[in-house]
């Protein structure tokens, strides 16, 4: 099917493009940005006027519950969520239930995730058998059967030996490791930054040494080994001075941020409220402010959702029994909007820390609308205006820290392999 | 952002923390308490009809026989009917989740639960889910607070020192764990208490802790010169275990309060506890049955600090 998308203020960081141009669809690829090919007959005309054309949106972590956890959520659901928020590329984290250690496992998701024909899934493999720190898995297996990295999610790798080794045999097949630097010692009990807010509620604390340690160790060993290193949900201003001086003498290290992080503070627990129940846990304004400019200066180089729906039984609970975790894949795009909004950032940079650099990540030749690029397309509304309501969500999850939030940008067309998948 | 314990008049709804309680609400707490102590010797407690037909479910998913026997005796004379729910041996195990459970108590009328409960917050979480004329007391939530406490704390310290404005107060001990430690220093500084002080070691101590308004001691000597108040924590056996304090001699030798160390403050000092105390670890044997100590009369206050906060409560239920 030939579709055009006209009129639209197409935003393409790869490219550096922010011009009103038309882009041209055929056969699921893009065969032409500004002037039509010669014969092309559009099926399909999108009139995007007054809308903003990106690449769709590339996630680093959604959880989609699938399988072991499906009362919190299915992938029906979240892939459903993930095209109404213009994301048309998502990484899973390997903590299902069982975990993703078994190349049959992966298999089925990329199995189920085709049949549905909504985002593409890229799913990451554990790094260790059933996420227990202590046996590699078949990281070859895994990467044949489709996965794209190897991580321990938010299980702890206590046994340094074993992350070690771990680490020489992905970099033996050149393959990713993605971790999230948290010192299990440290963070045992924990479920709140160690700071004002703790001590004035009286929750138990994960500090910031808790991710600077864990992620010292990462480090030197990433050095050692020459493996890729990607580090998930760095929290801490500390953890950002590291993570940059560790780029600057080279090491080739890439890191994210959830986009709760990027907004949302220690001080947003106000009463105990259990949405604010995040891993890792909200930390200071201040560590607020430094993952904003590591964002900014490319110390940090992707934004995620960090999606993570919990059912509502496991989140109506006192703050330190409620699940940790909120859903987050319909948030992602106004999320980055805003901070763009609020640090007066050119859209075309900001977008690619959701579009291009992701992709990077991943390793996938994706996050751009070149010529010949699969034609993977999100177009909003800029001016669009909406308040978060839960009720309103398609993710199953339902708990978000930013319920009655004014957010900006509303997702009209995702297209996804020159397929027009959602509408809004 | 909306305090919950209060409701749109600025009226107490519900007693959830001291923090952000203004200091009138306070005073008005205290000055009732006072109401029902027997004038003549200012420790007899008289019966009266305020919550005559009112009944008080005393909820306690985290066991407590004191504490829920002072909320018992203080429902009792003011002739409430008064019902003692142990959920931490039932519902609970039977994987009943607390909002069940909360659910299930409002549908038998109850117009207030006093609730304690081992995490920090879960008063507020049980205030944010009950009916709108269910009043919710907090009668201890994990390390969080413990309003009561401290109440009937301002309450002893205002019946022997008159006032607050001019008093030097010391707490000593392991303020990290302690919900009686945050409730107290939240009151003491809103009643206009100049000096709080928190004396402990660093492993006991939470971060930031001089954000609430304290000046941090680690030194007995230093932290308890010329203080008017001492006011003590109880340390708990389990301290031991995670790797906090070497033992309990070593804690008493360093942190306990012995008359040597008691000295060290004005003459006319007063030393409390709110029990239930560890002689020999936090507190000598002859400090706590001395001159100075008042810990039985904060029993005492502590029902008439219980009756004032319920019946301010349930009054205006109506």
């Amino acid at each position: 099917m030939n579709i055009q998308i006209k009129n639209g203020r197409l935003i393409d960081p790869k490219n550096n493009l922010d011009a009103r141009q038309d882009l041209f669809i055929a056969a699921g690829k893009v065969v032409a940005v500004g002037i039509a090919p010669v014969g092309f007959v559009a099926d399909k005309v999108i009139d995007a006027t007054g809308l903003v054309v990106i690449p769709g949106l590339i996630d680093l972590a959604a959880r989609l519950r699938e399988p072991g956890y499906e009362y919190m959520a299915t992938m029906e659901s979240e892939m459903e969520a993930a095209v109404a928020g213009g994301i048309t590329s998502l990484a899973c984290p390997p903590d299902t239930d069982p975990p993703l250690d078994e190349p049959g496992l992966v298999e089925m998701l990329k199995h189920r995730a085709k049949n549905l024909n909504r985002a593409h899934l890229y799913p990451v493999g554990a790094l260790t058998t059933a996420l227990q720190g202590r046996e590699l898995t078949e990281m070859a297996e895994l990467a044949d059967a489709g996965c794209v990295a190897f991580s321990q999610a938010d299980a702890p790798l206590t046994d340094t030996r074993v992350l070690l080794r771990a680490m020489q045999y992905a970099a033996t097949f050149n393959f990713s490791v993605w971790l999230r630097p948290q010192d299990s010692f440290l963070a045992k009990d924990g479920v709140a930054h160690d700071g004002e807010v703790a001590t004035r509620c009286g929750l138990p604390v994960i500090p910031v040494c808790a991710e600077t340690i864990a992620l010292a160790t990462m480090l030197s060993l990433a050095c050692d080994t020459g493996v890729k290193l990607h580090i998930c949900r760095i929290s801490s201003a500390s953890g950002v001075a590291m993570v940059r001086a560790a780029k600057q003498q080279g090491l080739a290290v890439t890191c994210d941020v959830s986009m709760n992080h990027t907004h949302l503070s220690e001080m947003d627990i106000g009463f105990f409220d259990p949405n604010c129940h995040l891993i890792p846990p909200l930390r200071s304004l201040r560590d607020r402010a430094a993952l904003r400019a590591g964002l900014l200066d490319g110390t940090i180089d992707a934004i995620c959702s960090n999606h993570a729906p919990v059912d509502d039984d496991a989140k109506q609970l006192p703050f330190a029994e409620a699940e940790a975790g909120a859903t987050g894949l319909e948030l992602l795009l106004p999320l980055v909007l805003k901070w763009a909004s609020e640090e007066n950032i050119p859209l075309v940079g900001a977008l690619a820390r959701a579009t291009l650099q992701p992709a990077q990540i991943l390793g996938l030749d994706a996050g751009h609308l070149s010529v010949g690029a699969t034609a993977d397309v999100c177009v909003f509304d800029p001016e669009a205006y909406w308040k978060v309501e839960p009720t309103a969500l398609k993710s199953q999850g339902k708990n978000t820290p930013f319920t009655g939030f004014e957010v900006q940008g509303k997702v009209r067309y995702t297209l996804v392999d020159g397929q027009v998948v959602y509408q809004g | 952002m909306k305090n919950p314990q209060l409701n749109k008049h600025g009226e107490l709804q519900h007693l959830l923390t001291t923090e952000g309680l203004p200091a009138a609400i306070v005073r008005g707490i205290l000055d009732r308490a006072a109401t029902f102590l027997d004038a003549a010797d200012g420790h007899e407690i008289k019966k009266v009809p305020l919550l005559h037909g009112k009944s008080v479910f005393n909820v306690f998913f985290e066991n407590s026989t004191r504490t829920r026997t002072t909320f018992e005796i203080a429902a009792k004379r003011l002739s409430a009917d008064v019902v003692n729910l142990n959920i931490g041996s039932s519902s609970t195990s039977k994987g009943e989740t607390l909002l069940d459970t909360v659910d299930n108590l409002c549908a038998m009328h109850a117009d207030m639960f006093v609730v304690r409960h081992a995490q920090s917050g879960a008063a507020h979480f049980i205030a944010r889910h009950v009916a709108p004329d269910v009043h919710v007391i907090n009668a201890g939530d994990g390390r969080h607070a413990h309003p009561t406490q401290a109440l009937l704390d301002m309450f002893t310290i205002r019946h022997y020192k008159k006032e607050f404005h001019n008093l030097r107060v010391a707490i000593v001990g392991d303020v990290l764990h302690s919900r009686v430690a945050r409730s107290q220093i939240h009151a003491l500084t809103t009643l206009g208490v100049p000096e709080v002080r928190v004396i402990a070691p660093k492993t006991l101590l939470p971060t930031m802790v001089e954000n609430l308004g304290v000046h941090v001691y680690h030194d007995m000597a230093q932290g308890l010169r010329e203080v008017d108040v001492v006011l003590m924590l109880r340390l708990q056996n389990e301290r031991m275990a995670g790797a906090l304090l070497p033992s309990a001699q070593e804690y008493f030798k360093y942190y306990g309060l012995t008359q040597e160390k008691l000295a060290l403050a004005k003459s006319d000092a007063i030393v409390m506890h709110p029990g239930p105390m560890n002689r020999g670890i936090e507190i000598d044997s002859s400090v706590a049955d001395g001159a100075h100590s008042v810990i039985l009369s904060q029993v005492t206050f502590g029902i008439a600090v219980r009756m004032a906060v319920m019946s301010m409560l349930a009054g205006k239920a109506q």
